[in-house]
């Protein structure tokens, strides 16, 4: 901006070329590949941490992709990510396995159910095996005795979403993208010349004012709101649809298969799946609920997991339930772009032509974790073709390096690890042996762990059988420690999450 | 440290330190205790309340008291101690793998092990209380870390889930620190920790206790705002209109224990999925041979001082195997058996040798609470191989019969030893 010397004008806002509204998967991953460009770019989210939303509460599963509706954004883009995770995953450091998933019929009755799956792995271009049902018994001995086939889809894989979102983030606040978290988008600012389509300038948050000539809306739940503000897409709406979890502990129950049902007409049913630490989970249900922010686990709702999943895996033994949790779909009511298909649920993905200066996501909801780095470069391709001039950056690093994770070294690596640097040798979460090594690298990150479900979601502490119970004083004494904070003040997500109330009276 | 031990000890609570000490006085050179905290004692170090030592001392200590006296002598008697160690792994052929902060990575050589763990406390999923995930739920054992060892309150205004000893300890010990505590919940029609406990420390306080009511569902995003509890029928199943919504800050859980036994599954040792521990004979022997395992990671004990006559014999035993290698028994080891009213008993085999050197206390858990007067006892099929009387049977409160010199008979001949408790 041209300062005129001498006169005293109020402080400019901060001015970026662009901003991006909402820190999970999605806006992780557009922050991480328009990092590569020369652009000053401002990364907002209201919670405490990124990776709080949807992509913290979901079934990490890789989408091969036979399972969405020919013709889509989503299966477009379902295929197109796919094929993306194995460079991300070397290049960002997180935990991703390519180990195939399994879509399994039940009784001779959904052998028909099957065979649409089967038709529309073909549509979309997505690899597949048809299996006989005493094949599929002989892979997953544990799988109902009634199955009567399945759909081997050997690209499909499971991930570490919370990994994947963080690393991504990491990688584009070390490229140069400004993270701010705890700050909520409230508004557009216009700007002021009205002839042509409006114009946006930049944003209103509740941490004051950022001017930019673009902004992401990659705000998930909230998406329809932040659209509605720029006067964009009036019917959109988007209508949370909750599913459930259990996690069973590795230790009481193993399997090693990604195992999805036939789907039913709102989800893709209640699958059991392995997950990257080897826990299994079991879900989700799918309910509407009326409030997005309503992530509360139900009795009715565990039960019916509970049901569902037994029809594939009749041996699932309650006593190994570990943890149970929620996440919320963020699901639309976009018709796909294309109009010769009728599907009225797909993704937006667009630079509105109404107005200027805002490109538009919505409705990322499943398969939104596979497809998020290829929504990325499509908001890329989409930049380019509104004119935007990009400049890649001479010295781009694509590369996020990984940190050490105790529980994966071998005992010759942990011996020479503990000998380089002692704090590595002192295990706090004795479950998932996380040291306090881990957890200090965490809190001095590029974006740091500074509540304790963000050592949670970096760490995997605390999510074993004791579910934090040993390791919490200790995480807390950490992070005040290393923080120079009072443990008072510390919180389990940000905001008024305390976890302690008080000092003792004797310590007064 | 040394690389070679005969008897290694993980965990350094009234479990481990009996065990460790019964093996040096009977005759064991090399003995290491490992533990995980800055300090031996186990949980015992945040247990400042009395009621420990009533049973080996004939006198009611705070819990560091009834430590200190064991850890004195482990002193006393040259033990070594590894301690801000954890024991990552241990082999069948007990190679045992530990980290530390202090003393870095260490493998170590065993002739025999005892294992000493302890337990840890079932969590809110395990019971699947649903509602949001907001801070402010704790394990009652996380309380009384906070309050007891780091000087914290955890919250202002409290209700606890489950009436187990812990949760009532910390009702009284958050009450004397100022905070309120609304009220106790338990889904069982009885009690699940000792009376005296409830009436020390609920009755005392007018601290209402609420059987067969649970908590239907937690309310509030960040913080606990409140709960809402709800009595329950036989099934546990919630009876409508029983609903209330209490305003709190924080929901204790103290809804029970499991023996912590991760490492004791990596070596191969057989667990009893009733007590969540390994199988043991009446030396505490598991089924891999030259591992012993003592304390809490058998079975959940009530009382401090059977934890610690489980050490001393498990410490003598792994002693015995340090130095002879394994027994073999003349007379086969007999299996003790639950019976009528009876959910488990420990030990699981019992050689009858045994009992011309010492006695032998079968311990269990009653299934249904008993308020009258029961015979503890123990058949061989139809014969009776010995009973004893007590006033009532309660399923907070651990069971005792002990066979004795004078049984060696009649236990010799026994096929098996099957355990019930029924009325006079
Ligand atoms: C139950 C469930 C199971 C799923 N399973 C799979 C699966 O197996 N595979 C798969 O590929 N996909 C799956 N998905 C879909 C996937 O999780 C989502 O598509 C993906 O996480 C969406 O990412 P996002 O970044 O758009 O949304 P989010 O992760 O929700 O991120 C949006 C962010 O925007 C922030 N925000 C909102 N409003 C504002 C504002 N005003 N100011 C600042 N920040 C704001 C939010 O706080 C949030 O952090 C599943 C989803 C759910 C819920
Ligand atoms: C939170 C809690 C509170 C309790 N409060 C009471 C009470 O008030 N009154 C009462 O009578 N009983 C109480 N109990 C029961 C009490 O634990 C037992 O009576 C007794 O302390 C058990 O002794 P122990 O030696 O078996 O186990 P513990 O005292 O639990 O000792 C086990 C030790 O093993 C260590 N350890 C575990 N794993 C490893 C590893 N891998 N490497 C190294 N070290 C390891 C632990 O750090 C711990 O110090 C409580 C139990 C718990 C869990």
């Amino acid at each position: 901006m041209h300062e005129t010397p001498g006169s005293p004008r109020e402080p400019a806002p901060s001015t970026y070329d662009i901003i991006i509204v909402g820190a999970g998967i999605v806006g992780a991953m557009v922050a991480r590949y328009l990092s590569r460009y020369q652009l000053k770019i401002l990364w907002i989210e209201k919670e405490a941490d990124i990776c709080m939303g949807a992509s913290a509460a979901n079934s990490a599963i890789v989408h091969g992709g036979y399972a969405v509706e020919p013709g889509t954004l989503k299966a477009e883009l379902n295929v197109r990510g796919n094929a993306m995770w194995d460079q991300l995953a070397e290049e960002l450091h997180f935990s991703f396995e390519r180990c195939g998933t399994y879509a399994v019929a039940i009784g001779s009755e959904e052998q028909e159910a099957l065979r649409a799956e089967e038709a529309r792995a073909r549509a979309n271009g997505v690899p597949y095996q048809l299996i006989s049902g005493e094949e599929m018994r002989r892979r997953e001995p544990q799988i109902s005795p009634e199955t009567s086939g399945a759909l081997f889809c050997p690209v499909g894989g499971v991930c570490d979403p919370w990994g994947a979102t963080i690393a991504a983030g990491e990688n584009a606040v070390t490229n140069g993208v400004t993270l701010k978290r705890s700050t909520a988008f409230l508004d557009f600012i216009w700007e002021a010349d009205t002839n042509k389509p409006p114009q946006i300038a930049g944003i209103v948050t509740d941490r004051g004012e950022f001017r930019a000539r673009w902004v992401i809306n990659a705000a998930g739940l909230y998406a329809d709101e932040v659209m509605h503000r720029a006067g964009v897409r009036e019917e959109f709406t988007i209508t949370p649809r909750r599913g459930e979890y259990v996690v069973l502990d590795r230790n009481h129950f193993q399997l090693d298969n990604v195992l999805f049902p036939m789907p039913s007409r709102i989800s893709k049913g209640i699958l059991v799946t392995t997950t990257v630490h080897g826990n299994t989970i079991v879900g989700p249900n799918a309910e509407e609920v009326g409030d997005r922010e309503d992530a509360a686990v139900t009795t009715q709702g565990l039960e019916e997991i509970w049901e569902g999943a037994l029809k594939l895996v009749p041996n699932l033994d309650r006593h190994a339930i570990i943890a149970v949790f929620a996440g919320l779909r963020p699901g639309s009511n976009a018709p796909t772009p294309d109009p010769k298909i009728d599907y009225h649920k797909d993704f937006v993905i667009e630079i509105p032509e109404s107005i200027r200066g805002l490109v538009n996501l919505g409705g990322i909801e499943s398969p939104g974790l596979t497809a998020a780095p290829a929504i990325a470069l499509r908001v890329i391709e989409l930049l380019k073709q509104a004119g935007e001039v990009l400049y890649e950056k001479p010295n781009w690093n694509p590369i996020r390096p990984g940190r050490p994770v105790f529980r994966h070294l071998s005992h010759a690596e942990q011996a020479e690890l503990v000998r380089k640097d002692s704090r590595y040798g002192r295990v706090i979460c004795r479950c998932e042996a996380v040291t306090e090594g881990e957890i200090v690298a965490e809190i001095h990150a590029p974006v740091p762990a500074d509540t304790y479900d963000a050592i949670k979601r970096r760490t995997w502490l605390g999510t074993g059988r004791c579910q934090g119970a040993f390791d919490m004083p200790r995480v807390v004494e950490l992070l005040a420690q290393e923080l120079g904070l009072n443990p008072l003040e510390i919180t389990k997500r940000g905001g008024p999450s305390k976890l302690l109330a008080r000092r003792t009276k004797m310590r007064d | 440290m040394k690389e070679h031990y005969d008897v290694v000890v993980i965990g350094s609570g009234p479990g481990g330190l009996a065990a460790a000490l019964a093996a040096k006085r009977a005759g064991a050179d090399d003995v290491l205790i490992i533990e995980r905290d800055q300090e031996l004692g186990g949980i015992l170090l945040q247990c400042i309340h009395n009621g420990f030592g009533v049973e080996i001392f004939g006198e009611d200590l705070p819990g560091p008291s009834y430590a200190q006296r064991f850890i004195n002598e482990v002193h006393d008697l040259g033990i070594e101690t590894l301690l801000d160690a954890m024991v990552l792994e241990i082999t069948r052929e007990r190679t045992i793998y530990a980290t530390s902060a202090q003393t870095g990575f260490s493998k170590l050589q065993a002739k025999a092990i005892v294992l000493a763990m302890g337990c840890r406390e079932r969590t809110r999923a395990q019971i699947r209380i649903p509602g949001m995930r907001p801070s402010g739920v704790y394990t009652a054992g996380t309380a009384q870390r906070w309050v007891n060892v780091e000087g914290y309150m955890p919250g202002k205004q409290i209700v606890i889930l489950g009436s187990g000893d812990i949760g009532m300890i910390m009702a009284r010990r958050l009450t004397f620190e100022g905070a309120k505590v609304e009220r106790v919940l338990e889904v069982m029609p009885y009690l699940s920790g000792l009376s005296r406990n409830y009436v020390q420390c609920l009755l005392d306080f007018d601290i209402p206790l609420q059987l067969r009511h649970t908590v239907k569902r937690i309310i509030g995003r960040e913080r606990v705002e409140a709960v809402e509890a709800v009595a329950v029928d036989e099934q546990w199943i919630p009876v409508p209109g029983t609903e209330a919504i209490i305003p709190c800050d924080t929901l204790l859980l103290s809804v029970g224990l499991i023996p912590e036994n991760e490492l004791s599954q990596q070596a191969g040792v057989r667990l009893d999925p009733v007590t969540g521990g390994p199988f043991v004979d009446e030396g505490y022997h598991t089924n891999i041979p030259g591992i012993f395992a003592a304390g809490n990671v058998v079975h959940v004990y009530d009382l401090v001082d059977w934890v610690t006559e489980a050490g001393f014999a498990a410490g003598e035993s792994a002693a015995r195997y340090a130095m002879c290698g394994a027994e073999t028994a003349r007379i086969p080891p007999i299996p003790t058996t639950a019976g009528e009213n009876v959910r488990y008993v420990v030990p699981h085999l019992v050689n009858p040798e045994r009992l011309s050197q010492a006695e032998v206390r079968l311990q269990m858990r009653v299934r249904q609470p008993l308020e009258q007067p029961v015979w503890i006892q123990v058949h061989d099929r139809e014969t009776l191989v010995t009973r004893r009387a007590a006033r009532y049977a309660r399923p907070g409160e651990m069971v005792n019969v002990t066979l004795r010199e004078r049984d060696y008979d009649k236990v010799r001949q026994s096929k098996e030893l099957r355990v019930s408790i029924v009325p006079h």
